[in-house]
């Protein structure tokens, strides 16, 4: 085989990492180079340095150490049955790649992650070796998510931990006996185990220590997971039901979804049609609403015919048009728990609200001139001088919002 | 009224640049000061103004003006923007906060929406400087500098100075705008006059790799051009290295994508059929283990690793299988695990087991000998939030987790079991009983073993009042005790 450039190399690994869909720089802990004279910073808000024009943003260098893996797990690119082009990384090639990147303010840092070659251990001590470089021998502050292999050893954890800002472990696919029939050689116990103890060490370090009344770092921007929606059978209500979960025991920061995209050179096994990427959408709008909305999971789809989100509206408008008995909501009267459940109304038009009409009571021309659009609401509120009378009931509604909204994107 | 005056200006206010927020604010407060009203001011920006205001009238004697704390906040923002009557915007909103000052709480009025789509236009533009700043190394060894060609909407290059000094601290760097430029030479940050493209470097090595990245990590099955462009409008494009890719990019992407879909599945690669032979020798089919013939507790723990005799694997994070010697003489048998618990594979390790533990001590029972285990083996839970809450498991649940139960007292044949609450004593005993009124009472089964009954320790956790928490533990205490009066009786 030919030496590859690094160039050549990061077009394979590139195009290798792209299906992750994470590129999240934010949540970490402040940081700066002032004290140490070095590179990089953190400072809580992600920055997303450029945009691909599918839409997704580039904050991170996403690339994988090496594509050659032992796994063959069907929906992956890198799979061992896969023809692709294989290439692998030195840790120096990364360590330059992402400095030399940095420093033109390309990127907020480095995301990597690597396909399995040999045994878990090996590969996650070279990629918690890039970390290491990266932290104490070029001084770089700025941000480091490192995928971390599920059967990798506990100290080769603590110690990407130390020096990583966050890290992930794929949980892959929705279920367990999705896991089992899609990448056979992936144990889903495992993985769970590996979130428990990523979430007990991150407590323990939370913790200051008795000797030094310190608190140790370790990934301040806590765990992540991925999962594939569209490969398998589960239903948008299992998948939500799996992500509660997981928030729930691994305290993760973030479930992210990612529509199965079809892949070059394909597994026969799996559906070959363009990614859902409207259904990824409403999955996310979902898993706002149950964190940071105040719905349980239970409730966004209680009530649905096929447990699956109607692609066409938003899960809260759906919700609402379902439980309709629980509006109108006064808009002037209605507690935040209420006003964060109407429609097109966000946390922080909520928040203007409130604020608001401590002052003044709050008409409809007021509650539009703050919000978004209007048309959503006004079925769902009262406000000074207005009420929906019917209109909240009226059987049609779910098509004249949509139509009203879609006119509205027209101008 | 003088109407002969309204069409007059009475003050010029000169401000020494267009970031200059100190002389805005000190003449605005000298203008309040007096009375002077919006429309009787004009706001320009002469480089080299006259600092001092001396057209201005001084503020009377001992006047003071109250505005709110968070207004100089927000106008000091404002000010950066690029509109040229924000000056005088900034001061109608100052005449009116004198009188309204629940104004900036108003998020409805008009003058209030406008302050705040002043700012947040600003906060944006700065939020792209941070993002799509591209620097391109000139020189190396000691010579090497970054420099930068950036085109702001607004004012802003002063306020963002400070977090390219806090990222690039060991860089000595250079950002060229048309209206104002930063340096910072490692130690020292410099603002000077405007400057144009061409003073900035042209090219850069590395922004081939970098293009060669942005090519790759695009997904053609994905495309989404709307989205990109409300978040990297096209007219920062001409500044990035990365975006004359994107026409072609968006052209050849329908073509990639349904050359993804339509390339048919090739056989297996040639190193596939080794790699599966040395690291997966052969693929178990996943049965049951024969629990049944587990001969110790270790294996029996073993076997119910992948126990999906009910539902509740599902959710859970393993089986917590009891922990104890194999001949302890008593076996407490609690109600389920928790989230420590579950997290941990161990029985009795959460809150409650440290209670549980340190009433142990206190009644002199050795933990070390005796054998702890749960009614039910997976944790059962809602999930709220961050946080897990406790469910309790159902008679069916209680009945499959039986097996287990009954197979640990068949291996370490203990003189006394203690149920501890009530779904314990339902899986001891087969039916449900009232635990607090057969508290500290043993019951014989048929087959001869001696059941005590008492409460869990989670009981006392969840009282609130101190005294009858403490009254709780005594009582939890005795009944150790008794326990303990038990096994060596």
């Amino acid at each position: 085989m030919s030496v590859l450039t690094v160039r050549e190399k990061l077009a394979i690994l590139s195009d290798a990492a792209k299906y992750d869909a994470s590129c999240a720089s934010s949540g970490s802990v402040k940081k700066d180079s002032l004290k140490s004279g070095g590179i990089g910073s953190t400072e809580g808000m992600g920055i997303c340095h450029s945009y691909a024009p599918d839409g997704r943003c580039i904050s991170l260098l996403k690339i994988l150490l090496t594509n050659f893996c032992i796994y063959d797990c069907s929906y992956c690119i890198n799979r061992s049955s896969s023809n692709v082009r294989r290439a692998r990384f030195s840790i120096d090639e990364v360590v330059k790649l992402t400095m030399d990147f940095y420093r033109r303010n390309y990127i907020e840092g480095l995301f990597l992650s690597s396909g399995v070659i040999r045994s878990p251990d090996e590969t996650m001590g070279e990629m918690v070796e890039v970390a290491r470089r990266l932290r104490l021998e070029e001084k770089f502050s700025g941000y480091i998510h490192l995928k971390t292999i599920p059967e990798s050893s506990a100290e080769l954890v603590e110690k990407a931990g130390l020096y990583a800002d966050r890290l992930s472990i794929n949980v892959e696919l929705p279920t367990d006996e999705g896991v089992k029939k899609l990448a056979p050689e992936k144990k889903p116990e495992t993985i769970r185990l590996s979130m428990a103890r990523l979430r007990q060490k991150m407590e323990e370090k939370a913790e200051p220590t008795l000797r030094t009344k310190k608190r140790e770092r370790f990934a301040p921007g806590g765990q992540a997971t991925q999962m594939i929606v569209g490969a398998d059978e589960t239903s948008d209500d299992g998948i939500l039901h799996t992500s509660a979960r997981l928030y729930g025991s691994y305290h993760l920061r973030r479930v992210y979804y990612s529509a199965f995209s079809p892949i070059p050179d394909s597994s026969s096994s799996l559906p070959l049609q363009k990614p859902p990427l409207m259904r990824e959408h409403r999955l996310y709008q979902a898993d706002w609403l149950v964190r940071f909305y105040g719905f349980s999971q239970p409730e966004i789809l209680e009530g649905s015919e096929d447990g699956m989100l109607d692609l066409a509206i938003d899960p809260k408008l759906a919700w609402a048009l379902r439980n309709r008995g629980q509006f109108p909501v006064d808009i002037n009267r209605a507690d935040r728990e209420a006003l964060l459940r109407v429609p097109g109304l966000g946390t922080k038009v909520v928040a203007k609200i409130l604020e608001t009409r401590r002052h003044r009571r709050m008409r409809l021309e007021d509650v539009g001139r703050i919000c978004h659009s209007i048309a959503m609401l006004r079925p769902f509120i009262i406000a000074e001088g207005w009420s929906p009378g019917a209109a909240t009931d009226k059987t049609g509604l779910r098509d004249t919002i949509v139509r009203s909204c879609e006119q509205l994107s027209l101008f | 009224m003088q109407p002969a005056e309204l069409n007059l200006v009475r003050y010029k206010v000169l401000l020494e640049s267009e970031t200059d927020f100190a002389g805005w604010r000190d003449a605005a407060r000298r203008l309040a000061l007096n009375e002077v009203r919006p429309e009787d001011v004009s706001w320009h920006v002469a480089a080299g103004a006259d600092r001092t205001q001396r057209d201005l009238p001084a503020p009377p004697a001992d006047a003071q003006l109250v505005v709110p704390r968070d207004f100089i906040g927000h106008a000091e923002t404002a000010l950066c923007h690029s509109d040229p009557t924000r000056f005088a915007f900034l001061y109608r909103m100052l005449w009116r906060l004198r009188t309204e000052p629940k104004l900036l709480s108003i998020a409805s009025d008009p003058d209030t929406r406008r302050l705040e789509a002043m700012e947040k236009a600003v906060r944006r533009d700065s939020h792209k400087m941070h993002a799509f700043v591209r620097f391109r190394k000139i020189g190396d060894g000691a010579e090497e500098r970054y420099v930068a060609w950036f085109e702001p909407d607004h004012f802003i290059v002063e306020r963002n100075a400070d977090f390219f000094v806090r990222r690039f601290t060991g860089m000595r760097w250079t950002i060229l705008t048309p209206y104002a430029c930063a340096d910072w030479n490692g130690e020292r940050l410099a603002i000077g006059p405007g400057a144009a493209k061409g003073d900035a470097p042209t090219e850069d090595d590395i922004e081939a790799l970098w293009r060669t990245y942005f090519e790759n990590i695009f997904n053609p099955a994905r495309l989404k051009v709307k989205a990109m462009r409300k978040e990297m409008p096209k007219k920062y494009w001409r500044n990035l290295p990365e975006a004359s890719l994107i026409p072609e990019l968006i052209a050849g992407a329908d073509k990639a994508a349904k050359e993804m879909i339509a390339r048919m599945p090739t056989t297996p690669a040639p190193h596939h059929a080794k790699v599966q032979a040395k690291y997966w020798p052969k693929h178990e089919p996943t049965q049951m283990p024969e629990d049944d013939a587990a001969s110790s507790i270790s294996e029996l723990r073993e076997a119910a690793k992948g126990c999906r005799r009910c539902q509740l694997w599902r959710d859970a994070t393993q089986t917590v299988f009891g922990e104890g010697p194999d001949n302890a003489k008593v076996i407490f048998v609690g109600e389920q695990p928790g989230d420590q618990e579950d997290l941990a594979g161990k029985p009795f390790v959460g809150p409650a087991g440290k209670v549980f533990d340190a009433i142990l001590d206190d009644a002199g029972v050795d933990r070390q000998k005796v054998y702890v285990t749960n009614a039910v083996k997976h944790f059962k839970f809602e999930p709220r939030g961050k946080r897990r809450i406790h469910s309790k498991p159902n008679a069916g649940e209680v009945q499959a987790c039986r097996w287990w139960i009954d197979r640990e007292f068949a291996l370490i044949k203990p003189d006394l079991a203690v149920a501890l609450g009530a779904t314990a004593a339902l899986s001891l005993l087969g039916k449900a009983i009232a635990v607090t009124k057969m508290r500290g009472q043993v019951i014989e089964r048929e087959d001869g073993l001696r059941v005590f009954i008492t409460i869990h320790p989670s009981f006392i956790l969840r009282i609130h009042e101190p005294a009858d928490k403490e009254a709780e533990r005594e009582r939890f205490l005795r009944d150790m005790r008794e326990v303990k009066r038990l096994m060596a009786a």
